[in-house]
């Protein structure tokens, strides 16, 4: 709306005047349009819990079963995220603000990891050490897989900070621990807050970890639930509560974070920062990067690397591993276009046209999108089962569930690109006589472009790597790289897995890179 | 008795010499202001001082305590000195409150009292110490820097170009005001600025500091007016620079006659005037007939500029030129009040008030 106020500056004809702000409302419209599909399977949950009763409901949520799932669950989530937190803390800070030989290079080997799906690192571990299972397993593999989403915002908040901050602490007689505590550490808080949220709701989500360590969580117990009694109101119920824990874990991030701002008051140009001198103990300290990538990258290159030298050449079944390659390409591909595109009004209007409204839909599309996939893919079952028998298991149905799992990684690349494309080009554009529809198009979606692109490849990395989704929507005969993974070390051919997870961790990388590149670039260097 | 001493101090960054060995002496309670144009080490200065970081070389002695010797330094927060950086660098996750007590054990006695008393002394409201730092003015941060640091009760205070973020009319209020305080509470200062009048007007000591050495170090009067050499001279304010023949305390310059500030005898030298020095007077072409010893010149500019006018005179007639050359016709270039500036095409007598200082 505010477009159309601004719009009418530029001094158009009435007629022009109109069509603009019809095309405004149009863009508006679209992007409630996605907002309100996107609620769907929230709103189909509810829908079941009422249909299915109280009574009902009551006796299939409080039961030892969920009980001991959400223990499971809440105890997961409690140690893997505070040490992995503390661990990126310590990591960020040895390679942002310390002397630390070859800090460079440990700083892109604790990115480096998140290019190896979850479930690989499981797999490595497991395969090396065949006892390992429970909470600890658990906490081990998933602070070893996570970690680099709280590492990538702290490091980055690290390297923005004043440091006139520091000096003036130390002028006024704190030491240097104390001046840690009290002045950087909260200044990290939103970093942390951040990467604590994606990596809390990360290990809601994940399914293939914990299978392969043995370990039950709520999304563990929905696909148990579901291959045995498909879509009944016991799965729906369970993904109900994980649906809830989800929403806590958003809530406490919203309480934790605060209102408070930390930026950089005053002008001017920030003082370089100084990197302090470890002295006599880089050594001891050289020992926490060498560690943390040992695990997360040696582990699961070692494990990979034996498992081909053992297949030889006759693990590369070519037609096979042709076929699974083939389909996760088109998948991701059209995927990573149909979330770009579905995120594209709402993008829009978000830099454009700011006001509740939109405020409202951008953060319908968030929570849908930090609901776990296994939810949104057993809501997707429901409906399609119930309402739309042609859907169920079609290419339509796993893209739509693609596009509403990973619309908001799409949003995040759009929105800054477009942000960064002023709209004085869009209004120079119509008032040479372009229609506006035609004038955005040659302007602003032009210049967002890059930042589009690099939105398609994250959101067609999630989908090359997601599992749980695919596997129960995607049509009979679909075999995706994670699948034909997954059900290789499912018969504990962990041999004719490697080949599958070789290939996923390979073309990941570059995507990572950039993804490192992006947050030094975002941190102004 | 100096309160603070450096001798020798040296630091490098790289191959690049930010200070090459730099001595300083600083009076107990006084106010020292260390002047130079960017990038002349005078900030590097100040870090080391306060021990954010460490000299290369040289001593640093406050109140008889030894802080860096060589590459041997006390920390910064072991000093007991204070410091207001150029932005304040207020913390901005912290109330105002919180930013000013910072420094105070947190289960001190009567910290909260402390604090507004704080405020008060640097003339801060009561009711601002709930806000936070972004919601403050510039000037406002400054004063929250200034009590922050305070707090601490400082042996030393730092002041880096804390007020060269703010308006010109603000900044000339808050400097008085400063001084005022740190003088009351007797804190020894030092304020490292690039603004020639904010040094002159503050210090007691000014130091002009260029490419990581000081170039000289005196009073303000002494430095304005006896600078030693040209790159002071100018740096500190405009300046006639003339060739001249000194002797029996006179120059014979381009301007005439001129009394010096030395009674020794040299051929070849240069003397400085302050532009306030010459004096114009009208008079008209037919004025000059008949007064060979008197100095004339025609205005060939005129700019107004509101309270000051900035003109050019060209010498008409030069009594005694020992190198005519010298001066040409290159006009002095003079600022008068604005109100009763000679206009263009003009005819002045031109006679110096006061000494002439000779360059070394």
């Amino acid at each position: 709306m505010q477009a159309a106020v601004d719009l009418t500056r530029s001094g158009l004809p009435a007629a022009g005047r109109a069509r603009q702000r019809r095309s405004a409302s149009w863009i508006l419209l679209a992007a409630a349009l996605i907002s309100l599909l996107a609620l769907l399977p929230l709103a189909f949950i509810v829908w079941i819990a009422v249909q299915t009763g109280w009574e009902t409901v009551s006796a299939l949520i409080f039961r030892a079963r969920v009980g001991d799932l959400l223990i499971n669950t809440i105890m997961l989530v409690a140690l893997a995220v505070p040490i992995s937190i503390v661990l990126s803390v310590a990591l960020a800070w040895l390679t942002e603000r310390s002397d630390l030989p070859g800090a460079r290079l440990w700083a892109w080997l604790s990115v480096a990891p998140l290019a190896i799906p979850a479930f690989v690192h499981s797999y490595a571990w497991i395969s090396l050490v065949p006892g390992l299972h429970g909470l600890w397993a658990g906490v081990l593999v998933s602070v070893i897989a996570y970690f680099p989403f709280l590492y990538l915002p702290i490091s980055a908040a690290l390297r923005r900070l004043d440091p006139a901050l520091e000096d003036a602490a130390a002028a006024l007689g704190l030491g240097p621990w104390r001046v840690f505590a009290r002045v950087v550490l909260p200044q990290l808080r939103l970093a942390i807050c951040g990467g604590s949220l994606l990596v809390g709701l990360h290990l809601l989500a994940e399914y293939g970890l914990y299978v392969f360590i043995r370990f039950d969580t709520f999304t563990t117990a929905i696909v148990d639930q579901f291959q045995s009694t498909f879509n009944g109101p016991a799965a729906n119920m369970l993904a109900a509560v994980l649906v809830t824990c989800c929403f806590v874990l958003l809530g406490l991030e919203v309480l934790v974070r605060g209102e408070e701002r930390y930026a950089r008051v005053g002008s001017g140009a920030a003082r370089q920062q100084q990197r302090a001198s470890l002295g006599r103990a880089t050594l001891p300290c050289l020992a926490l990067p060498a560690i943390a990538a040992l695990l997360s990258l040696g582990v699961p290159f070692v494990t990979i690397g034996r498992w081909l030298i053992a297949g030889g050449a006759e693990v590369w079944r070519l037609d096979e591993i042709g076929l699974a390659l083939g389909q996760t390409l088109v998948l991701a591909l059209a995927g990573a276009l149909l979330a770009t595109i579905a995120a594209m009004p709402m993008a829009w209007i978000s830099i454009r046209a700011p006001g509740p409204l939109q405020r409202l839909l951008e953060g319908c599309n968030y929570i849908v999108g930090s609901l776990p996939g296994v939810v949104i893919a057993l809501a997707l079952v429901t409906i399609t089962v119930r309402i739309a028998m042609p859907l169920y298991q079609t290419l339509f149905t796993i893209l739509f569930a693609y596009a509403l799992m990973f619309l908001p990684r799409a949003l995040v690349s759009l929105r800054a690109s477009i942000a960064q494309a002023p709209v004085e080009l869009e209004r120079a554009a119509s008032s040479l006589g372009r229609a506006p529809l035609k004038a955005l198009w040659s302007t602003t979606i032009r210049l967002s472009a890059p930042g589009a692109a690099a939105g398609m490849a994250m959101v067609a990395l999630g989908i090359m790597n997601e599992l749980t989704a695919t596997q129960m929507l995607a049509p009979n005969g679909t075999r995706t790289l994670a699948m034909a993974f997954w059900s290789y070390s499912g018969e504990i051919d962990y041999a004719s897995a490697a080949p599958y997870a070789f290939i996923m961790v390979a073309m990941s990388l570059p995507l990572t890179w950039l993804l490192y590149v992006q947050s030094k670039r975002m941190a102004g260097r | 008795m100096s309160f603070l001493e450096l001798s020798g101090v040296a630091k490098h960054y790289g191959p690049v010499a930010a200070l090459a060995g730099v001595d300083l002496s600083v009076a107990s309670g006084s106010r020292t202001a260390i002047v130079g144009p960017s990038g002349c080490g005078k900030t590097t200065l100040l870090r080391l001082i306060a021990g954010f970081e460490a000299p290369d070389r040289g001593k640093i002695v406050l109140d008889g305590e030894v802080l860096a010797n060589g590459g041997a330094a006390v920390p910064a927060h072991r000093r007991g000195i204070g410091v207001v950086a150029q932005d304040g660098a207020l913390f901005p996750h912290l109330t105002i409150a919180d930013n000013i007590g910072f420094g105070l054990a947190r289960n001190a006695d009567k910290r909260a009292e402390q604090i507004v008393e704080l405020a008060y002394i640097v003339g801060l409201d009561k009711a601002i110490l709930r806000r936070r730092p972004h919601e403050l003015s510039g000037g406002q941060q400054q004063r929250v820097a200034l009590a922050r640091a305070m707090a601490m009760k400082p042996r030393l205070m730092l002041l880096d170009e804390p007020f060269s973020a703010l308006d010109t009319g603000l900044r000339a209020s808050m400097r008085k005001a400063v001084a005022e305080l740190l003088e009351l509470a007797g804190i020894t200062t030092i304020l490292v600025t690039h603004d020639q009048a904010e040094a002159l007007s503050f210090a007691s000591q000014v130091a002009v500091m260029r490419d990581g050495l000081f170039s000289q170090v005196g009073t303000p009067r002494e430095l304005y007016f006896q600078p030693k050499d040209r790159m002071v001279a100018e740096f500190l304010g405009d300046a006639i620079i003339l060739p001249a023949r000194i002797a029996d305390g006179f120059a014979t310059s381009p301007l005439g006659r001129i009394a010096v500030d030395t009674a020794e005898r040299r051929d070849v030298a240069r003397i400085m005037l302050r532009p306030e020095q010459v004096i114009l007077k009208r008079t008209s072409r037919e004025g000059m007939s008949g007064t060979p010893d008197m100095l004339f010149g025609e205005v060939t500019e005129s700019e107004f500029a509101g309270s000051m006018c900035t003109i050019a005179v060209r010498l008409l007639n030069s009594p005694d030129p020992p190198d005519a050359a010298a001066i040409g016709n290159t006009p002095l270039i003079l600022r008068k009040p604005g109100i009763d500036a000679p206009a263009l095409g003009e005819i002045v007598r031109l006679t110096v008030s006061g000494k002439a200082h000779v360059l070394a």
